[in-house]
């Protein structure tokens, strides 16, 4: 139960980076690549009605992480405190900058939400990934199991290192989404934009490989240990590949399914640099939160694992409909966004 | 109490009653949104279309607001109350992720498609999403207060020898006794609070003499629902969730009422000043016999009072004596309102009687005013526990946060709240403002 549970959340958190990764990448660009009301309201609108449906993916991931492994939700939400204080604040000027820009017909307003939209994208993709980092480098978590987060530690060579890759990767993917959905000069843009950006990606994939090494020299004993392990890191060559693969226009609609592969190969290999450990010290290993020592019962574990995995059954059900039901280019016919 | 857990205290509390501001309306108005939704698949009346897009489109600035105001509430039972998490997480987060897998999705999800309208997703589509929204709004709020519940009243755990609880049963968790009254109660309050809100609405176009067939639907829409409702909010809701607090909190009960005395045939304190120095209730004006007849159905019954417990375990009296009596209050106001209101509908003079309007308009607050009081009755009569009987609020806190940290992200949140309040008042004033739009042809 307690494996299981460690990959039930891998699954979520990379469900949301591929979901809410392509609002917070439409985000990031929109500022530079969308230019003129058309195009920026092309751009909010290729996302206006799923954005907050993806979103919900990190909120139950969330609610998932307190039922099994409450001494790592205690000990990791208390320890980043100002840090997730930061990006609930950004979250909620992504949020509503989507939701009100639409809502008054005066360029002022819409400029303001369009930069809150941008700025606010970028930023939580930044310390999506600088958390990220530090999970996988360590963090000085003491005896009694907390740590204390400053700015000072959570922002050092490692995680800024994981937040820029978060940016170059999910811009990546924000543009490949685009390349679906948009039309006309936007679409142009997203093009040129996502061959670009592809060069940035793969630049940090392979930065960051190397790092990770550097500062956890033991990342590599689950793939030492597991033949298996492999596939991820295979994905992630996969999408890179697939990517360089759809630099041409004709392949605007694949463009995206190999963003979506390198993400998840990044996550099951980031996921699988930590494994067993989900908060681990840099004072003394005796101090890691691993998926034993901080999980819940075994009856909470598994009462928790069937009611959430019956409900997530139904959730991949309906949330395909949806989705399927906004497939296509945008359509900018209805009013709200 | 030291500053740190002051610090958390304040901000848990000040955030989460800015963000219930917004489930209060979302709750109610999803429902009445989907009820005018299923009158126009039935009756085909074009004016049920039109009410449910203008609702449709108040809703949207409304559910925006509390999802963003919402998501802090789940960081902070880590962020700030991370002992509390670590102490029970495994029993009481069992409904807490529930709240997302089964009702944020589901109301999220189909937002989207609800507002893109008729045209785009046809008649049939959008009714459902519209459904799905309202179901998983009302949905999340039964998760939500069985969490709660159980910090109310705890079940299916046992003690672990650490210091912790674990999980002896999830049915208990799901099924709490404490919880579905209480979901009930909080739900009717909703409702009533959406009806006096479309109401509010309805009242002002009449006034101003403009949408005047959409008003008269709105008030109409009010007045029948708020008489059911106001009453429902009473009884039975409000008195089988005060059973709970009876049976399973004596020390919240004793606060709300004022009753610092244990008494046989305690009375019912319909106004007086708790003092809680002098241990006495100030310039009362009683009801003989009522409580212990409210509490127990048996006038002669035994209401333990205050004095029976140490004073340490005693909640905030003032605060949580004023909270349910500002309640109580409105709720009787309301009941009278939309009794005036029925009576004046069926006297044909309800769209006629700007007096009556005018009252309808300006009482728009005061459901909102009434619901946070109850939920600060809740949660400061639960005091001093953090999980009644097992866990007292300053040992739930997180240590590692310090009281200047958390002093700061309040302040933080105080100042983008204000201003998410005043684009809220802004926006919805301008919808009101536009009015319904009574030219977008419904779906062929």
């Amino acid at each position: 139960m307690n494996v299981a549970w460690f990959w039930a959340l891998s699954a979520m958190l990379t469900a949301y980076a591929v979901l809410d990764g392509y609002d917070l990448g439409v985000g990031m660009l929109s500022l530079w690549v969308a230019r003129g009301e058309d195009e920026r309201r092309m751009a909010v609108n290729s996302i206006g009605p799923v954005w907050n449906g993806n979103e919900v993916w990190l909120l139950a991931a969330g609610g998932m992480l307190v039922v099994s492994f409450p001494r790592v939700y205690a000990s990791g939400f208390s320890g980043f405190y100002l840090a997730l204080m930061v990006l609930l604040w950004l979250l909620i000027l992504r949020g509503i900058s989507i939701e009100f820009r639409n809502q008054v017909a005066d360029p002022l307003w819409k400029s303001l939400w369009d930069a809150g939209f941008s700025v606010s994208s970028l930023l939580v993709a930044l310390l999506l990934g600088v958390a990220l980092g530090n999970v996988i480098q360590g963090l000085p978590i003491g005896p009694n199991g907390y740590f204390q987060g400053s700015f000072a530690l959570l922002l050092n060579p490692y995680s800024l290192l994981t937040g820029l890759l978060s940016v170059a990767v999910l811009a990546w993917h924000g543009a490949n989404y685009l390349r679906e959905k948009a039309e006309g000069p936007l679409l142009a843009k997203a093009v040129k934009w996502s061959r670009g950006l592809w060069w940035w990606a793969a630049a940090m994939v392979v930065v960051v490989t190397i790092a990770t090494f550097v500062f956890r020299p033991d990342a590599g004993r689950n793939f030492e240990a597991h033949a298996l392990a492999w596939a991820f890191p295979l994905l992630t060559l996969g999408g890179l590949a697939l990517g360089l693969a759809c630099r041409s226009e004709q392949r605007d609609d694949q463009a995206f399914y190999s963003s979506t592969l390198l993400i998840i190969g990044l996550m099951g290999s980031a996921m699988l640099t930590v494994f067993p450990n989900l908060l681990t010290s840099t004072l003394d290993s005796q101090y890691n939160l691993n998926i034993y020592n901080a999980a819940s019962s075994p009856l909470a574990l598994r009462a928790s694992f069937i009611a959430n995995i019956v409900g997530m059954a139904g959730v991949i059900v309906y949330s395909t409909y949806v989705h399927r039901t906004f497939r296509g280019k945008v359509r900018m016919d209805s009013g709200h966004y | 109490m030291s500053e740190a857990v002051f610090a958390h205290r304040m901000q848990f509390a000040f955030t989460v009653m800015f963000h219930y501001l917004f489930p209060i309306l979302t709750m109610g108005l999803g429902f009445f949104i989907a009820w005018y939704s299923t009158l126009h698949l039935v009756t085909k009346d074009k004016r049920y279309l039109d009410a449910a897009q203008f609702w449709a489109k108040i809703f949207a600035i409304n559910f925006a607001l509390g999802v963003v105001t919402g998501i802090p509430l789940e960081f902070e039972f880590g962020t700030n109350w991370s002992r509390f998490s670590s102490f029970g997480g495994g029993v009481f987060g069992q409904m807490l992720p529930l709240e997302g897998v089964y009702a944020f999705f589901l109301e999220s999800g189909f937002l989207g498609m609800f507002l893109a309208g008729e045209r785009r997703v046809g008649r049939t589509l959008h009714w459902l999403s519209g459904l799905g929204v309202a179901f998983g709004s009302l949905l999340s709020g039964y998760f939500i207060v069985a969490t709660n519940a159980w910090m109310q009243h705890p079940v299916g755990y046992a003690l672990d020898p650490s210091g912790g609880v674990h999980l002896t049963s999830f049915w208990a968790v799901l099924f709490n006794p404490y919880a579905g009254w209480e979901y009930a109660h909080t739900i009717n309050g909703s409702l009533l609070a959406a009806a006096f809100v479309i109401g509010g609405v309805g009242a002002f176009y009449l006034l101003a003499n403009r949408h005047l067939e959409f008003a008269r639907l709105s008030v109409k829409t009010a007045v029948i629902a708020g008489v059911i409702l106001a009453m429902t909010q009473l009884f039975p809701t409000g008195d089988l969730n005060g059973a709970s607090v009876v049976q399973y909190q004596p020390t919240k009960l004793a606060a709300m009422e004022g009753l610092f005395q244990t008494q046989k045939g305690a009375p019912l304190a319909i106004i007086g000043m708790p003092d809680t120095a002098k241990e006495d209730l100030l310039d009362p004006i009683y009801v003989p016999d009522f409580l212990s007849f409210l509490a127990y159905g048996n006038i002669h019954a035994t209401v333990d009072g205050l004095a029976k417990y140490s004073k340490d375990l005693w909640p905030p009296v003032e605060l949580t004596y004023y909270s349910y009596h500002i309640m109580v209050g409105l709720g009787t106001i309301f009941i009278a309102e939309m009794l005036i209101g029925l009576f004046l509908l069926w006297r044909r003079k309800l769209y006629s009687s700007r007096w009556f309007l005018w009252m309808l308009m300006l009482t728009v607050p005061f459901p909102y005013i009434a619901n946070e009081a109850g939920w600060v009755v809740s949660e400061v009569g639960r005091q001093p526990w953090l999980v009644y009987g097992l866990l007292m609020t300053p040992a739930g806190t997180s240590t590692n946060v310090a009281a200047g940290e958390t002093v700061f992200t309040m302040m933080g949140f105080a100042g983008i709240y204000a201003m998410l309040g005043i684009l809220f008042l802004f926006l919805v004033a301008r919808l009101i403002h536009q009015g319904p739009d009574t030219n977008v042809p419904a779906a062929g």
